[in-house]
This record gives structure tokens, C-alpha cells and sequence, in this order.
């Protein structure tokens, strides 16, 4: 596959707004892109499309081979890692919990869960439920799952922001391991501090619409 | 992974969540008792035997306090937790029939416990074979009423008044659900055969099945 992910005059439209305006992106394996833009500029929208939950309303949009303009395949939404900037765990249930719930539900064994506890430093509070869990602890569990999961196309939304040094310096991680297997991670932030490292394009999303600013 | 191993899964944590929170008989069952407890107090006094409305009080509260226990977990669900099952490539059929199968459980458990307090409250004259006939009418209701929920939860899903939505969703299709389940212990009492109210219910909860399970995709993808 020589792209996995190509944008083209992508446009979306939430509630009646025209959120994204003629986006063109083209993702390669290995490819680092990070997007920053002021807020509201449709950076998580942006995202969420790349991930297959938005539904573009118009201009084309290839992800992973899979046209988003039709249903994607469920395969397809299991090769992309999305960390959101509110984690999606179940609050009632412990850290470990919810990353055995994942494994079982998409066929990892349960041993796999321990040792990525383990990578990400969750060892001692892997018991703890989610809703007693500082955020940091909740991004580690997110963190935790990619690394088991191993995305081809890993998305970041403000994944660095409110996290201590060793906590960025796994989605520094992540991100590697997803590029050094022939993935691409796209970043978005306000402000370019918040990007991951080893970014190698920045563009900038103002009023819904994209341009390189390196 | 197998839809059915799916389905139990997501049917596992459904449950767990619950024992948790205690939602359903920590706070719904009591006020479905309290309900009940409300319902005799205020018949009119030509009603000289309570036992007579006891079987009908069940079930209008059954059925109103049961929808609350199916819904809980498709109202609660925030969106970023459905990404993230969505991005586990979670078959949308797996997920309907495992949460079904999750309300199912608690709804018959709650509905068993609530037919309890209605007897103690009541005191109703039971005909005989009352019993196998109430649970097995139970078990159906509760199923087509958790399907149903969850059909509705996702066709509400992402929609702001979800919580309005989903009720009034439900209300016009339990119909068949409520006339069912209630004329099979009238049937028994009036010595008449109650396969027809059966076969009501069974035919209800396999139409829900093929519906929940066909419109499992179109409904989640409708969503984004």
C-alpha cells in the first residue's frame, strides 16, 4: 500500500457548521504529522475522521484502503489507535480491568496485558477503578492497550498535554514503535510544544482548513 | 473472535459495571417497591379485594421501573467510550446481543424479586400453575424488553435528549410485551390456555432479535 491515508478536498459538517473545508493530507508508512491550530479550529474533528467516526460530507477520503464515505470495514477500524483528550475507559472498572476487557474482546491473550501494565510503570495502581485513577494514570492504561494492539495508524489529540515527562516520553514510544513498523501517527495540538517528537511536517488548521507551516 | 464470545464479554463487563454501581437494585427496585406500595394505596374503595389489581400492578411496574434498568447502560455510555469500542473493531451484533443479554439478566432478576414484594403486598388469589407460567412469562418479557432498550439506546445514541428519546421509543413497542406477559396469568385464572399469549411474546422477542441484530451496523454507523 503506498498510502495509509489520503485526504482530498475533505470536507465535514457537524450541527450545521462547516467544521473541515478542504483538507488535503496524504499519509506514507512512516510518515509523523502533527497539526496545530487554535481551539475549535477541528483538530479532534479532523482525527476523528482519519479514524473512521466521522462521516466526511463531502470530497474523497481513503483510510487504511477503506473509502470513509461507505461503511469501513471493522478490520480496518482495528489498525487505527486514537488517543482522544478525554480517555474512553470504563470509570467503574480498574485499569486492569478495562485493558483485559479489550484483549478478550479482540482476541489478545490475557498475559500480554501484564507485561504492557508493566512497560508503562501501572504495576502498582493497575488495581485501582478508573474513576479513582489521576488522568495521568488513565493515559498510561490508553497507552498500555496501543502498545498491545500495535495501530498501524496512530492518532494523537493533545496526547501530551497534562502528563509528566516519563508519561510523554511513552507516547514517544508508542509513537516510534508504530512508525519503525511501518505506520504513520498524526498529532494534533494548539501549540507545536504539545506535539510528539520526531514530528517531520507541521501543519497549521485555522477555520477549518489546512496548510504546511514546515 | 466469535460473535458469540464477543457477546458474552461485553455482557461480563455490562454486569460488573452494575454490581459496582448497584443501580438496579439499589435504587430502581426500591422505588419500583415503593411504587407498588403507592399503587394500593390509592384505589378507590370499591375496590374491596387488592389482591384482584395485585397482578396488574406488577406489571404495569415491571415494565415502566424495567425500562430504567435496561436503558441505564446505554444512557451513561459517553461518546468516547464508544470510540473506543468502536476502534476495537467490536462487531456492532456482538454488542447488541451482549448487552441484551446483560439487561435480560437483570431485568428477570429484578422482575422475580419484584413479583415477591408483590405478593407480599397483595396477597393475591394465584390459580394453580401460577408459578411456572409468571416466570416463564418473566423470562420472555424480560428479554424482548432488553432488546428492545438497547435498540432503542442506539437509535438514541449521540442525539442530546437521548434520555426523553429512548422511553418514548420504547413505550408504543412494549405493547405486545405488557398484553402478553399480563393475560397469561388471566388466562390460567379464567381456566383458558395460555400458548396464544406465549407464542405473542415469543414471536415479539424473535422480531426484536432479527431487528436488533440486522440494524446492529447500519444503527452504529448512523451514529458517526
Amino acid at each position: 500500500m503506498d498510502e495509509l491515508a489520503r485526504l482530498q478536498e475533505l470536507e465535514v459538517t457537524l450541527d450545521g457548521r462547516r467544521v473541515l473545508d478542504g483538507i488535503d493530507l496524504a499519509l506514507r508508512p512512516g510518515a509523523s504529522i502533527g497539526v496545530v491550530g487554535p481551539n475549535g479550529s477541528g483538530k479532534t474533528t479532523l482525527l476523528r475522521t482519519l479514524a473512521t467516526l466521522v462521516r466526511p460530507t463531502g470530497g474523497e477520503a481513503q483510510v487504511l484502503g477503506s473509502d470513509l464515505s461507505k461503511v469501513p470495514d471493522r478490520s480496518v477500524r482495528s489498525r487505527i489507535g486514537l488517543v482522544s483528550h478525554i480517555p474512553g475507559l470504563f470509570e467503574e472498572l480498574t485499569l486492569r480491568e478495562n485493558l483485559v476487557h479489550f484483549a478478550r474482546l479482540t482476541g489478545h491473550p490475557e498475559h500480554v496485558v501484564d507485561k504492557a501494565i508493566d512497560v508503562v510503570g501501572l504495576t502498582r495502581s493497575s488495581d485501582r477503578a478508573v474513576s479513582a485513577s489521576s488522568f495521568g494514570m488513565k493515559r498510561r492504561a490508553e497507552i498500555a492497550w496501543l502498545l498491545i494492539a500495535k495501530p498501524v495508524l496512530l492518532l494523537l489529540d493533545e496526547a501530551r498535554s497534562g502528563l509528566d515527562g516519563d508519561a510523554r516520553q511513552l507516547i514517544d514510544v508508542l509513537s516510534d514503535r508504530t512508525l519503525s513498523a511501518g505506520g504513520a501517527v498524526v498529532s494534533v495540538s494548539h501549540e507545536t510544544d504539545g506535539l510528539s517528537t520526531g514530528v517531520s511536517e507541521v501543519h497549521e488548521l485555522r477555520a477549518g482548513s489546512l496548510e504546511v507551516l514546515r | 473472535m466469535s460473535l458469540w464470545r464477543q457477546s458474552l464479554e461485553v455482557s461480563r463487563v455490562d454486569l460488573l459495571v452494575e454490581r459496582r454501581l448497584g443501580d438496579t437494585y439499589r435504587i430502581v427496585l426500591p422505588f419500583a417497591v415503593v411504587a407498588m406500595m403507592i399503587f394500593s394505596l390509592a384505589l378507590p374503595s370499591s375496590v374491596t379485594d387488592i389482591g384482584d389489581v395485585g397482578v396488574a400492578v406488577f406489571w404495569a411496574v415491571a415494565i415502566l421501573y424495567g425500562m430504567q434498568v435496561a436503558l441505564r447502560t446505554s444512557l451513561t455510555e459517553t461518546q468516547q467510550r464508544r470510540d473506543t469500542v468502536m476502534l476495537l473493531g467490536l462487531d456492532p451484533a456482538a454488542r447488541f446481543a451482549g448487552r441484551s443479554m446483560a439487561a435480560f439478566v437483570l431485568l428477570s432478576a429484578f422482575m422475580g424479586i419484584l413479583l415477591v414484594a408483590m405478593i407480599l403486598l397483595f396477597s393475591p388469589e394465584l390459580p394453580r400453575g401460577w408459578l411456572i407460567a409468571t416466570l416463564g412469562a418473566i423470562l420472555l418479557a424480560s428479554a424482548g424488553l432488553a432488546m428492545l432498550a438497547v435498540l432503542a439506546g442506539e437509535v438514541s445514541a449521540g442525539l442530546r435528549n437521548r434520555s426523553t428519546l429512548a422511553p418514548l421509543i420504547i413505550a408504543p413497542l412494549v405493547v405486545p410485551l405488557v398484553i402478553g406477559a399480563s393475560q397469561v396469568l388471566e388466562s390460567i385464572a379464567r381456566g383458558d390456555g395460555i400458548l396464544v399469549w406465549i407464542l405473542l411474546l415469543i414471536t415479539a422477542d424473535l422480531a426484536l432479535l432479527t431487528v436488533g441484530v440486522g440494524l446492529a451496523k447500519p444503527l452504529e454507523e448512523a451514529s458517526r
